[in-house]
C-alpha cells in the first residue's frame, strides 16, 4: 500500500518537474536556495572567526573570563562578569519597562483605535526603530540623564522611599543602569509593539465574536479571547526586543557610565559586554587583550543563542498548552 | 521588449561610467602626476587634524598624495606590523614586545607634534583656575579625596570658595592616548599611583564614571556640578573648558598652553642621550615654564624600506614636516617640537635605509 502510493507520488513529482522546468523557475529556485544557504553559512563563519580569535584567551583564562570581576588590562586580568551582569540587567530593565507599554500600544491600535488614527500612530511607533542609536545616545546624555538625575531618581529614592531598598539607593549621578534600561526600553519598544500589533490583528474575527456572543465585555473579550490566542506571537515579539537590547552598543555606552562593577542599585553606573568591546577594541594592541575582547564577544554570542533558545521553548510551550 | 529596455539602461550606465572615469582621471592627473595615492598610513586619532592639514598642504605643494586612516593607535601599530600600510602613527611608543612582533624588521619612532592633557572641572562659584598638585590629583582620582572642601585642596587655593559637595571623577571609558598620557604623568610624579593603578591606554580606575571620547568626558563634566575629568588640550581650548593649573617639578602652577608644552619638550630634549630611540616621555618635565602633563605623538616607519620609491617619498615628507609642517601645528592647538629637536630628527631621517637597486 505504502509502496504503491510512494511510487505514485514519485511519478507524479517527476511529471510535475518536467512541467515546471521552465528556465525562470530554475533560476528562481537557484537564487532562493543560494540566499537560504548564504545566511546560515555567514552566521557559522562569523561564529568560527570569533571563537578562533578568542581561543588564546579561553585557553589561558578559561571560564573566569565571564565569572571573574577583575578587568585590569595592565595587570593582564580579564574578568568580564560585571559586563555580563550589566548586559543581562539592563536588558531586563528594558523589557520590564517596554513590554507593558508596547502591548498597550498594540492592543489600542488593534482593538480600540479609530481607523484614521491607526496608521499614523503605528507609523510613528515603527519610526522609533529607524532612529540611529547614536542619536538615542545623544538624547540620553542631554535630555534623559539630566531628567533622571534631577527629577526621577530623587522622586524614586526620596519621595517614594524606595531608597530603603538596595535597588534604588546611592548617589544619583545620572549615567546608570537605569538610564541604560530606559534607553533600551525605547529602542526595543517598536519591535515588540509592531510584532504584537500584527499578531493581534491576525486573530480571527470569529474568536472575538464568540467571546462577545457569550456576553463578554470588550475588555474581557481582549483579555480572555484575543491575547491568549496571540500569546506565542507576542512572546516572539518580546524576544525580538530582547535581542535588540542585548546587542545594543552605542546608545548604552553613552549613558551607562562604563564602570565595571556589580551593584544592586539601578542608580549605580554599570557596563555591558557590547560597550566593553566598543570601548577597548580600537586601542587593544596587546594580543591577550584583543583575544579577551573576542572572548567577550563569543560569550555575548552564546548568551544571545541561549536567550533565543529559551524564547523558542517559551513559544513552543505556550502554543502547545493552548492546543 | 523588457530585455531591450534593460539593455538600453545598461548601455547608458556604461557610457556614463566611462565618461565619469575619464573625468576622474584628468582630475587626478592635474593634482598628482604619479598615481592616485602614493603613501598610506594609519593610526592615532589625536593628531589627525594636524596630519590631515599637513597631507593637504603637502599634496598641494609637491603633488604627493598621502592617505591616512585615523583608526586609533592600536590599529595603526597592528597594520604597520602586518605591513599593510607604509607608516603607522601612535600616541604612545611601541613596547619592546610589539617591536619584536613587527614583520618588516626594526621600526623607528619619529616624534611629530605634541599635545597635552588638561584637567577640567565643574565647581560652581569658582572664578580663578583651580590649583592642583600631582599628589592631590592622584588622591582625587583614586578616591581618597572625596569632597571639594578637603583641606588638601583648599590649602592650594586660598581665597577660592570651594563647596562641601562630593567630587565625581569622570575618566575615559575607551582606550585612548589621552588616558595613557594622564596615567603616565601620575605614575611618574606620584609613586603611590604607580603601584596602585599604573599607566596604560585603559587602566583599572579606583573610582568614577567612564565616558567615551573627549566629548563624552567634557559633556559629563559640564552637566554634573562637582565633577572633575581630563581631556586633551586642543579639545579644551576649542571648547573653552575650565582648566586647572598644575604644579610642575619646580613647584610653579602652570596653566596648559602650547608654549608650556614646547617648553617641557625642550627641557627633556636638552638632556637626551645621543643614541636615543625617541621612545621618550616628556611628562613631569623640569623647567619653570613646563606644563607637566605633556606628550609627544609619533609617526612609525620601518628602518628598511623595501620599496625605494615609497621610501624616498616618506623620507621627503617627514623632512618637509620638520621644515615647514611644524609651524602649522599651533594654529590647530598642537604644540610644535622645539627647533633643536626637529633639526636633530631631520638629520636622523638618514637612518632610514632604502632598498638598493632600482
Amino acid at each position: 500500500m505504502t509502496s504503491i502510493s510512494a511510487r505514485w507520488l514519485e511519478r507524479e513529482r517527476r511529471t510535475l518537474r518536467v512541467d515546471q522546468s521552465a528556465i525562470g523557475d530554475r533560476i528562481y529556485e537557484t537564487v532562493t536556495t543560494a540566499s537560504a544557504l548564504v545566511i546560515p553559512a555567514l552566521v557559522i563563519a562569523i561564529a568560527i572567526a570569533i571563537f578562533v580569535a578568542a581561543l588564546p584567551a579561553f585557553a589561558r583564562l578559561g571560564i573566569s573570563i565571564v565569572t571573574s570581576s577583575d578587568w585590569d588590562v595592565a595587570g593582564g586580568h580579564f574578568g568580564a562578569a560585571p559586563a555580563v551582569f550589566g548586559t543581562l540587567v539592563s536588558s531586563m530593565v528594558a523589557l520590564v519597562i517596554a513590554t507593558p507599554l508596547a502591548i498597550g500600544v498594540a492592543v489600542f491600535l488593534s482593538e480600540f483605535s479609530p481607523p484614521w488614527l491607526r496608521q499614523p500612530v503605528g507609523f510613528l511607533v515603527d519610526l522609533l526603530a529607524a532612529i540611529p542609536s547614536v542619536v538615542y545616545g545623544l538624547w540620553g546624555i542631554f535630555v534623559l540623564i539630566p531628567l533622571l538625575r534631577e527629577k526621577v531618581m530623587p522622586f524614586l529614592r526620596d519621595t517614594l522611599h524606595l531608597g530603603a531598598t538596595p535597588f534604588f539607593s546611592g548617589a544619583a549621578y545620572g549615567p546608570s543602569m537605569l538610564a541604560a534600561g530606559v534607553i533600551l526600553a525605547i529602542m526595543a519598544l517598536p519591535y515588540i509593539s509592531s510584532v504584537s500589533r500584527e499578531v493581534l490583528l491576525a486573530v480571527p474575527r470569529s474568536q472575538r465574536e464568540a467571546a462577545l456572543a457569550l456576553g463578554a465585555t470588550r475588555w474581557e473579550m481582549i483579555r480572555d479571547a484575543v491575547i491568549p490566542y496571540a500569546r506565542s506571537g507576542i512572546i516572539g515579539g518580546i524576544m525580538l526586543g530582547l535581542g535588540r537590547a542585548l546587542g545594543e552598543t552605542m546608545a548604552v555606552t553613552m549613558v551607562i557610565g562604563n564602570r565595571p562593577e556589580i551593584s544592586a542599585s539601578l542608580f549605580a553606573p554599570g557596563y555591558t559586554m557590547a560597550s566593553l568591546i566598543a570601548n577597548e577594541f580600537s586601542e587593544a594592541t596587546n594580543d591577550m587583550h584583543l583575544s579577551a575582547l573576542m572572548a567577550v564577544g563569543a560569550s555575548l554570542f552564546v548568551i544571545t543563542l541561549i536567550v533565543n533558545a529559551i524564547a523558542r521553548w517559551l513559544v513552543w510551550r505556550v502554543s502547545r498548552s493552548r492546543s | 521588449m523588457r530585455i531591450l529596455k534593460l539593455a538600453a539602461v545598461v548601455l547608458v550606465a556604461v557610457a556614463c561610467g566611462k565618461e565619469s572615469a575619464t573625468n576622474g582621471s584628468t582630475a587626478t592627473s592635474t593634482a598628482a602626476s604619479s598615481g592616485p595615492v602614493d603613501l598610506t598610513g594609519a593610526g592615532a586619532t589625536f593628531p589627525y587634524p594636524v596630519y590631515s592639514k599637513w597631507f593637504a598642504e603637502y599634496a598641494r605643494s609637491t603633488g604627493v598624495k598621502i592617505n591616512y586612516q585615523s583608526i586609533g593607535s592600536g590599529g595603526g601599530i597592528r597594520q604597520l606590523s602586518e605591513q599593510t600600510v607604509d607608516f603607522g602613527a601612535s600616541d604612545s611608543p611601541m613596547s619592546d614586545q610589539e617591536l619584536v612582533g613587527a614583520k618588516g624588521g626594526p621600526i623607528l619612532h619619529f616624534p611629530t607634534v605634541m599635545g597635552a592633557v588638561v584637567i577640567t572641572y565643574n565647581v560652581p562659584g569658582l572664578s580663578a583656575p583651580l590649583n592642583l598638585t600631582p599628589q592631590v590629583i592622584a588622591e582625587i582620582f583614586s578616591g581618597r579625596i572625596t569632597k571639594w572642601s578637603d583641606t588638601r585642596i583648599t590649602s592650594l587655593n586660598s581665597g577660592a570658595k570651594l563647596p562641601a559637595s562630593d567630587i565625581l571623577v569622570v575618566h575615559r571609558s575607551d582606550g585612548s592616548g589621552t588616558t595613557f598620557i594622564f596615567t603616565d604623568y601620575l605614575s611618574t610624579a606620584v609613586p603611590a599611583w604607580k603601584s596602585a593603578v599604573g599607566k596604560g591606554k585603559e587602566v583599572k580606575w579606583p573610582v568614577g564614571l567612564g565616558a567615551k571620547g573627549n566629548e563624552g568626558v567634557a559633556g559629563q563634566v559640564k552637566q554634573t556640578p562637582g565633577s572633575i575629568g581630563y581631556v586633551e588640550l586642543a579639545y579644551a581650548n576649542q571648547n573653552k573648558l575650565p582648566a586647572a593649573a598644575i604644579a610642575n617639578q619646580s613647584g610653579k602652577f602652570v596653566s596648559a598652553s602650547v608654549p608650556g608644552v614646547t617648553a617641557a619638550a625642550a627641557h627633556i630634549a636638552a638632556s637626551l642621550p645621543a643614541n636615543t630611540d625617541y621612545r621618550i616621555s616628556i611628562v613631569n618635565a623640569p623647567g619653570a615654564d613646563s606644563y607637566p602633563i605633556s606628550s609627544l605623538t609619533w609617526i612609525l616607519v620601518y628602518q628598511h624600506q623595501p620599496d625605494t620609491v615609497k621610501g624616498k617619498k616618506l623620507v621627503d615628507f617627514l623632512n618637509w614636516a620638520y621644515t615647514d609642517g611644524e609651524s602649522m601645528a599651533s594654529d590647530l592647538d598642537y604644540a610644535p617640537l622645539p627647533p633643536e629637536l626637529s633639526s636633530k630628527l631631520k638629520s636622523r631621517l638618514a637612518e632610514i635605509q632604502l632598498a638598493s637597486g632600482k
